[in-house]
């Protein structure tokens, strides 16, 4: 049995994991909240997200954090054009429709990767990569404590938006009553495509965060699907507070799983947490809203 | 036949049943009647097992019946239409009728027969091929109807199977019911065409605010002073509603 | 076109196919041939979930990699005749079936619910795979080569070709009789309206249930061909994502919840993927695009397949003609 002194930091290291699991997530709840989608190709964009940062850093030398100026407002538009123009159209009034479209993004986009930057696995070199800060005796990476501080961050700014400006009102009007919403003169459409835009952006934001203490590569987006589902649904779909604890609770689950468990077998409790979730609290531990 | 007992059932404080207990005999046709949310579609659904009542009984048969699940019910012998229809869209008239006629029928040959026959006898034979999602609101109506007549029922629950006909589509629908009497299905049906529920039925429950406030032959119930009240009372309302609306 | 025609048509087709073998001398086709039966009789299985049970799987790795891994494990580690390894792999993978079917239709999971928990419970399988030992856990399996009929393992394509073309003709034929069947039709009356069906007598639970074992049971067979056409496996190969997405992709693009569908979405596929190779050359991922592409066309433009749009061209109809959905006031 582990000791403290190892579970501690493992515990640590858990939450900061956490927090950009959390960063993933939020994105993915917005865009659930508002469209009522769950969108597929989410680890896809944010890989696309990680090359962006990746290429911007290695070609024209910018620090991945000043990238939170270029890749969040790109992913934005990304985002925007792919909802109007594609995920918009395919429901034919079944949910799992949207899944399936989303799924065959993520299928283009991984591939695309694949073929244009062949699977190597990239990182970059910043000056900060391996500081490390010492919080309560422990020793985390410098990286991971601003990517924990930028998902609250993160988290904070978008409940200002959704609570403070006319977008924000349209996009919960629109979550809470389409119809009447669209009666009020609200272009359901174009709110649609902004809340996915926001919700894409968000995975901008991951990107710039995640890589200084990250990779990337062509797969690595799969990986973090089903963890940022996991946390929407442990969270409750839709609730920016509940993906914020959510993502600690997965990024501690994780630490403590591979402490005990090993690396490969800790993962497993991701997905039984997820799979009992689903099964018998659907609406999430915190949400209430059906 | 159905002896309800002391239903109640309520939905994050509303009360959509308040023990409710009213009984439906042998043969015959038994209405259910009274202003819009009044509760009783929730109260079909209670019956039918779609709900699970949160105290009192349902017993059909002599037995109980209360928190079995729709399937159970029934194979029982008690079949609910819906008052949204709701067709396999996509499949054919025949086939939808014969998913009711594959209750008691094993055999899919038999099946097909089965719903041909019954199709006819509702005024459906004429469009047996044709894919139920592109039938008519009458059309879907039969379909309903026809559905729930295959499995062989002893009793049937019609929830507004004549709402969004006009009046010669009823008129043609109402004799399609009485037969089905005829044949000794027990029928209890909800209903909002008060011509209806007096040219069809023996015996008339009132329900409003998920209670009931009367009951007895159509002619009788609907003299009623409650009854008149329950029904004016959401008539008034709906014309000061109308006047604000005029003024504003 | 009625039942009787159908079932006509599958045997005329099946016996064109059983000629491959006469008229297809060299391997490198016969093998395109084996493919295509292979993927038909994985996207059949998933089709009799997916398009006749109207519930979308993301995790039919999980079916098939058990599948897989049955016939594998018992041969290394046990020393099981692989003919005996078919059974127990189809039974077993249709075991796995019964636990996520009762796991998930127990509770009410529909649609996106359903389709998840059922990618996390491949992943699950494939993380269990990757960490114990006797599957081979990361490093997989190898099947020793021992070229004999009687070891499933042929000197020759043709074996593999009957043995496939054997499979898959049976999940067809089970599949017609689906469509044939009062299994079949509770099965698709749950499929379009579930509460509308149980109010009919059926037992939406019970009516799932046999969907997802059948499907599980097929999905297996396809894992144990597998395993003994390669022999080779891993958990990656197994319980990964690549065959959960062909075995939806199949179905979706040759039709979902028709007979014929999977075969035709399986040869276009493959056509597709040859083509691409000569057109393009082998580059890594440029066929797995053109997957996506195909997905994404299909289900925004032609939601009901290639079998839907040859119904629609030869009936000269609209392929969608729903009538603007009429309401009764409440």
């Amino acid at each position: 049995m582990p000791d403290s002194a190892i579970i501690i930091p493992s515990v640590l290291n858990g939450l900061t994991t956490g927090g950009l699991y959390a960063l993933v997530a939020l994105g993915l709840t917005l865009i659930y909240g508002v469209l009522h989608i769950i969108n597929f190709a989410h680890g896809a964009l944010l890989m696309l997200g990680l090359y962006a940062v990746y290429f911007l850093n290695v070609q024209f030398g910018i620090d991945p954090y000043l990238a939170l100026l270029i890749v969040p407002p790109a992913m934005f538009a990304l985002g925007y054009a792919l909802q109007r123009g594609i995920i918009g159209r395919a429901s034919h009034g079944r949910d799992e429709n949207i899944l399936l479209v989303t799924l065959g993004l993520s299928i283009i986009i991984e591939n695309l990767s694949l073929y244009f930057f062949r699977s190597d696995t990239r990182t970059v070199d910043t000056p900060y990569s391996f500081d490390v800060v010492e919080i309560f005796g422990a020793f985390l990476p410098y990286p991971k404590v601003v990517a924990f501080v930028g998902a609250l961050v993160t988290a904070a700014l978008l409940w200002l938006l959704m609570s403070h400006t006319d977008l924000g009102r349209a996009i919960r009007a629109l979550a809470k009553e389409r119809k009447g919403a669209q009666l009020v003169g609200i272009n359901a459409d174009h709110v649609f495509a902004m809340s996915f835009g926001l919700g894409v952006a968000c995975l901008g934001v991951a990107a710039c965060l995640l890589l200084p203490s990250y990779y990337v590569n062509p797969q690595v987006g799969g990986g973090f699907v089903l963890i940022a589902f996991t946390i929407v649904v442990l969270g409750g779909m839709g609730s920016f507070v509940g993906a914020l604890i959510g993502g600690l609770i997965i990024g501690v689950v994780e630490a403590l799983g591979g402490l005990f468990l090993g690396e490969s077998l800790g993962q497993i409790g991701i997905f039984l947490i997820f799979i009992l979730v689903l099964i018998f609290r659907p609406n999430g531990l915190f949400g209430a809203k059906a | 036949m159905l002896e309800i007992n002391a239903l109640c059932k309520s939905f994050g404080g509303v009360q959509a049943s308040q023990s409710v207990t009213m009984t439906v005999p042998q043969g015959g046709i038994t209405s259910l009647i009274g202003p819009n949310g009044a509760g009783k579609t929730t109260l079909f659904a209670l019956i039918t097992g779609f709900h699970t009542p949160d105290s009192g009984s349902v017993r059909f048969l002599g037995q109980d019946i209360t928190c079995l699940p729709p399937e159970a019910i029934a194979t029982r012998g008690m079949i609910r239409t819906f008052q949204t229809v709701q067709p396999f869209a996509g499949q054919t008239v025949r086939e939808n009728i014969a998913v009711g006629a594959h209750l008691k029928i094993r055999g899919r040959t038999e099946a097909l027969a089965k719903a041909e026959d019954v199709a006819r006898q509702v005024g459906l034979g004429d469009r047996l091929d044709m894919d139920a999602g592109s039938l008519t609101v009458a059309g879907r109506k039969r379909l309903e109807v026809a559905r729930a007549l295959a499995t062989d029922p002893k009793m049937i629950l019609f929830d507004e199977v004549l709402a969004g006909l006009n009046p010669s589509e009823i008129r043609d629908v109402i004799p399609v019911i009485n037969t089905i009497r005829d044949a000794g299905v027990t029928i209890l049906l909800i209903e909002h065409v008060m011509q209806a529920v007096m040219s069809l039925s023996d015996y008339t429950w009132v329900l409003n605010q998920g209670a009931i406030i009367a009951e007895g032959p159509p002619r009788e119930v609907v003299s009623d002073p409650h009854v008149i009240e329950a029904y004016l009372g959401k008539g008034m309302a709906e014309r000061i509603a109308k006047r604000e609306a005029a003024s504003a | 076109m009625n039942q009787a025609n159908k079932l006509l048509m599958l045997i005329v087709v099946f016996g064109l196919i059983a000629l491959a073998p006469m008229l297809i001398t060299q391997e490198s086709l016969l093998n395109i041939v084996i493919m295509t039966l292979y993927a038909a009789l994985l996207g059949q299985a998933w089709n009799i979930l997916g398009g006749y049970g109207g519930q979308v799987s993301f995790g039919h790795a999980a079916y098939f990699g058990t599948g897989a891994y049955a016939v594998a494990v018992l041969q290394v580690q046990f020393g099981i005749n692989p003919w005996l390894g078919l059974v127990v792999g189809g039974f077993a993978a249709a075991a796995v079936g019964a636990f996520i079917g009762f796991c998930t239709f127990r509770y009410g999971l529909r649609g996106s619910y359903f389709a998840l928990v059922t990618l996390a419970f491949a992943e699950v399988l494939r993380i269990l795979s990757n960490s114990v030992d006797f599957t081979g856990a990361g490093v997989g399996l190898l099947i020793p080569l021992e070229r004999s009929a009687a070891n499933f393992q042929f000197a020759s394509k043709e074996g593999f070709f009957w043995v496939i073309w054997a499979m898959t003709f049976a999940a067809f034929l089970t599949v017609w009789k689906i469509g044939n069947s009062r299994f079949g039709a509770q099965l698709m009356a749950v499929r379009d309206n579930e509460d509308a069906a149980r109010a009919l007598g059926v037992d939406a639970f019970r009516v799932k249930m046999g969907a997802i074992m059948l499907s599980g049971f097929f999905a297996g067979l396809a894992g144990v061909f597998y395993a003994q056409y390669f022999l080779y496996l891993d958990p990656h190969i197994a319980y990964g994502a690549a065959i959960s997405v062909e075995s939806l992709l199949v179905p979706i693009i040759g039709g979902m919840g028709t007979l014929f569908g999977p075969l035709l979405g399986a040869a276009f596929l493959h056509g597709l993927s040859e083509l691409s190779r000569a057109v393009i050359g082998d580059a890594p991922g440029i066929s797995l695009v053109l997957y996506g592409v195909l997905l994404v066309v299909m289900v925004l433009f032609v939601p009901r397949g290639l079998a839907g749009l040859a119904s629609h061209l030869r009936s000269g109809k609209p392929a969608e003609s729903r009538v603007e959905e009429g309401k009764g006031h409440a």
